[in-house]
């Protein structure tokens, strides 16, 4: 139970933020939020070595219990090493925002809200249990990232990455809760556990692929996969704290945690390997090849962390095929999945501390971009360092963390090669290759990117501010990141034992019984005969050859033009959507009345006859119809005058008189078939119209008073003759399949031992039926009242005239 | 009877359905009258339409006509009078303020365009 609470600290925590910012103005906000996620760090520390003995940790929250719906945290390997990211690094990142945003220009009350909002997202995606929480807590996550990207919300870029990155990542989302959706009831479950539990009996329902994809939708949406990877760079006008903390360490991974958690389920799909390890492919190729097409160094960073992302992600795509293979060659795939989660430990670790780099530059010189920096190295030496080490262990260089993440990523990826399941004999002899270019283009970038701050001559003098090292407690963070960097290097088997084997245990429960069962050493040397160790010699060189002759080739990027990019279509998407909605909605509201009866009319008509075809209304019988008289007729010949004479009158005046004459012919038919009370009513009612008629013919402005007939429209005229027609054929078909007998017999024989009355209809107005008579009295009072107010009430010319004295 | 009294409904209905298509508002308070008319016709005509005694029990018939759906028709009628009332003095005034009798006029024009 505490432990689903704790996932709710940091928001609840959230709620004093404002009252701090606004009480002690003395004491940067950030110090008090710094508590928050040490505090959680130091709690989820302790579950490292409890995990070994006692297995996952659950605990549940009923939230709607008639719906099955709860909050269930459930720590295994897994969880524990994202909570561990999510509230390490996040102390990290508070400690360095508290020196790099300034307590007296920015509203910190805002950021920290959202940053400990976000953390408690973050928490919760990854132990949450239940599909529905998960998705909520993945939406908050959205929320929060579009709250901290737009958080300059006065610029325009900010407020444009915002939009983009939320349309994208909901968009996911959404899809994402379809899939979860169907697996749920595939499996009659939302606990992740238990569909983990029947996975082989899931493959076999016909939703399974379809659910496969939603969710990589989902997956890929967050996690920056190609072609998705467009709101990442835009998000980049988020503070750098946030960039560090949401667009590098945490959100992107939220996808990863998902395709790691859900692997289980999916990895038995051939669809689930080849997405997974497609996607992961071309992105990677995509991201390391314009990272260095990018000028500005947070849109480097970015573009570098889409293609790690994409490197971790098909490292969970060849994981996924362990399911498939037996054997000594099944080991390699085994591997895959230590190596996702090794790297992505590594990438969290470098990838945050570049970020804060980056934004220690931006701080210092008043610039991120990389054409006007350069020789900063000599200035800050210590930003230097620590960039120097986060690049080159992004570059794959031993003795960085780096090093060996790429390594074994080689090592999974020339593994492909041997597989031949699902078309792998064909395709797979590629992906080393395109793996080692990405490779080669991820040193060019990490190159480029240290190069051009730190070491090119440049002219200081060219930059807003004069520029000097940073505060020392800015450097704190990445100074503890880095080292991280090259303590991982020289313990990885340690760091393997206590946080990796653990998640490949979540990721592979089929394979192994207990995390210590897993027997793979990282290895920093693997000896010269390995395939891997030349191929990153490989890279070193020809990656060095790319960079030093950057300027010949970089012309390339201006080759495909700018029209064809992700982000055009993206703009063009939504443009035409804004556009074309716009343009849909014009086409038929047109603002006329006339316009939109004819819709209601034809749809009237096409539902109505439709249905009497269809459901077979059309059985005509005159078996008990009433003979025709010679009265009637000639009434039929008055009215059916009287409604042509309206249609045809010259005169309106014409049409008023002849619609009384249709009226008093209708009195007629009620004197003929028996409706004494009927025929009077109709005498009166109808004068009265005709009077007001002319009423309101009297009072018609003097320019409409030039009469003309009504010209003949043939729209019109074909509406209301199918309207017409459907009557008839309703009035014809109800009138011949009269299944039950009136109940008017009854009225018929109490209405004077009842009731005590002689007038039938009378005495259902205001005895059988009473009600309906006490509301149309309602009806004809409040028409009343309504006409008085309309004529005595002259509001809105007493308002125009006060406006116009005003 | 009843066959013929359905053509009639049709043709007062086309009629009503033409006049309210189009742009006069006048024109429109006429065809919803027409309307008014074909639709109690049709309640009538549907109950069944005899040749005998009004529903009044003092003159002794034994056949009289069905009263529930007369009861039904006077309720209407009294309710389209009340609208109809209602609808031309908001016409009317409509004239008044506005001074204008076509429906095109009298639409709002929006901002953007």
């Amino acid at each position: 139970m505490t432990q689903v609470l704790l996932i709710f600290l940091p928001v609840v925590c959230a709620l004093l933020i404002p009252l701090l910012f606004k009480k002690l103005p003395s004491i940067h906000t950030g110090w008090f939020v710094l508590l928050v996620p040490a505090s959680l760090a130091v709690y989820y520390a302790t579950f490292v070595t409890k995990l070994e003995n006692h297995g996952p940790y659950t605990s549940t929250f009923h939230w709607v219990k008639s719906l099955d719906l709860s909050f269930t945290s459930y720590i295994d390997g897994l969880s524990l090493l994202f909570s561990l990211l999510i509230t390490g690094i996040g102390a990290l990142v508070v400690l360095y925002s508290i020196f790099y945003l300034d307590k007296n220009k920015e509203q910190l009350h805002n950021f920290y809200f959202y940053l400990l909002m976000f953390m408690t997202a973050m928490l919760g995606v990854v132990q949450s249990d239940h599909l529905i929480s998960l998705y909520l807590f993945w939406e908050l996550t959205s929320i929060s990232s579009f709250l901290l990207i737009g958080y300059w919300y006065n610029r325009d870029k900010s407020r444009f990455g915002a939009l983009k990155s939320m349309m994208i990542t909901v968009f996911g989302g959404l899809m994402m809760l379809g899939g979860f959706l169907l697996v749920a009831n595939m499996g009659d479950t939302y606990s992740i556990r238990d569909l983990v539990a029947q996975a082989p009996t899931l493959a076999s329902s016909p939703y399974f692929v379809l659910a496969l994809v939603l969710i990589l939708l989902g997956a890929f949406t967050k996690s920056a996969q190609f072609p998705f990877y467009i709101w990442l760079p835009d998000a980049m006008e988020a503070p750098t704290p946030v960039s560090a903390y949401l667009h590098s360490a945490t959100m992107v991974k939220a996808g990863i945690y998902l395709v790691a958690r859900l692997t289980p389920i999916f990895a038995i799909s051939e669809y689930w390997i080849w997405l997974v390890l497609g996607s992961g492919l071309i992105t990677l190729f995509w991201g390391s090849f314009f990272a260095l097409k990018q000028t500005d160094l947070k849109g480097i960073l970015a573009f570098s962390t889409v293609s790690q992302l994409g490197l971790i992600m098909s490292m969970l795509g060849a994981a996924a095929i362990s399911l498939h293979v037996d054997g000594g060659s099944s080991a390699i795939f085994k591997f895959a999945a230590f190596a996702a989660i090794f790297h992505l430990i590594n990438h969290a670790t470098f990838k945050g501390s570049l970020f804060m780099i980056a934004g220690i530059v931006d701080h210092e010189t008043g610039t991120r971009d990389i054409r006007k920096l350069g020789g900063l190295m000599s200035l800050m030496p210590i930003s230097f360092t620590v960039a120097a080490i986060g690049s080159l262990s992004m570059a794959g260089l031993p003795p960085f963390n780096g090093f060996l993440s790429k390594e074994l990523f080689f090592t999974s990826m020339l593994a492909l090669k041997e597989f031949t399941l699902f078309n792998f004999d064909t395709w797979g002899a590629i992906i080393p290759i395109i793996a080692w270019v990405a490779s080669v283009f991820t040193f060019a970038y990490c190159l480029y990117f240290l190069y051009n701050t730190f070491i090119a001559k440049s002219d200081y003098k060219e930059l807003p501010k004069k520029p000097h090292e940073a505060p020392f407690g800015m450097l704190i963070s990445p100074i503890i990141l880095a080292s991280f960097v090259v303590i991982i290097f020289f313990i990885p088997n340690i760091i393997g034992k206590y946080f990796v084997k653990p998640a490949v245990l979540a990721i592979q429960p089929q394979l192994y019984r207990s995390a210590s069962e897993i027997d793979i050493t990282v290895k920093a040397f693997h000896g010269f005969k390995s395939t891997e160790l030349w191929m990153t010699i490989a890279v070193v060189i020809v990656g060095f050859i790319l960079f030093s002759t950057m300027k010949k080739w970089r012309k390339i990027y201006t080759l495909v033009p700018e029209k064809w990019s992700f982000n055009h279509l993206y703009d063009q998407l939504m443009l035409a959507a804004d556009v074309g909605s716009k343009k849909l909605s014009n086409l038929y509201m047109t603002g006329a009345i006339r316009h939109y009866l004819m819709y209601m009319f034809a749809c009237i008509v096409a539902l109505v006859v439709t249905t009497l075809f269809l459901k077979d209304g059309f059985k005509f019988s005159f078996a008990h119809t009433a003979k025709i008289g010679i009265f009637e007729v000639a009434i039929v010949i008055v009215l059916i005058v009287g409604t042509l004479t309206v249609l045809l009158a010259k005169s309106r005046l014409t049409a008023i008189i002849a619609l009384g004459a249709v009226g008093y012919s209708v009195a007629l038919f009620f004197i003929i078939f028996n409706a004494p009370d009927l025929a009077l009513t109709q005498l009166v009612i109808e004068t009265v119209s005709v009077a007001l008629f002319l009423l309101a013919f009297y009072h018609l402005p003097k320019r409409y008073r030039i009469e003309e007939r009504m010209p003949f429209k043939i729209n019109n005229f074909l509406i209301a003759l199918g309207v017409g027609i459907m009557v008839t054929l309703l009035a014809l078909s109800a009138q011949s399949q009269k299944l039950i007998p009136s109940i008017s017999q009854y009225y018929k024989d109490t209405v004077f031992t009842e009731a005590g009355g002689g007038n039938i209809v009378n005495v259902i107005l205001v005895d059988y039926r009473g009600f309906d008579t006490l509301f149309e009295i309602t009806v004809l009072s409040i028409a009343g009242m309504a006409i008085i107010g309309m004529i005595k009430l002259r509001l809105s010319r007493k308002e125009k005239k006060s406006h116009e004295n005003e | 009877m009843e066959v013929l009294m359905a053509f009639v409904i049709g043709f007062l209905f086309m009629a009503a359905v033409y006049l309210i298509l189009s742009k006069s508002i006048l024109r429109i308070i006429i065809g919803t009258g027409l309307l008014s008319h074909g639709a109690h016709l049709l309640i009538l005509t549907m109950g069944g339409l005899t040749n005998d005694a009004p529903p009044v029990l003092a003159e002794g018939a034994k056949n009289m006509a069905d009263p529930l759906p007369q009861a039904l028709i006077l309720t209407a009628i009294v309710i389209s009078f009340g609208v109809t009332a209602f609808f031309l003095v908001l016409a009317y005034r409509a004239y008044q303020e506005l001074g204008t009798d076509n429906i095109d006029e009298l639409r709002g024009k929006l901002k953007d365009d």
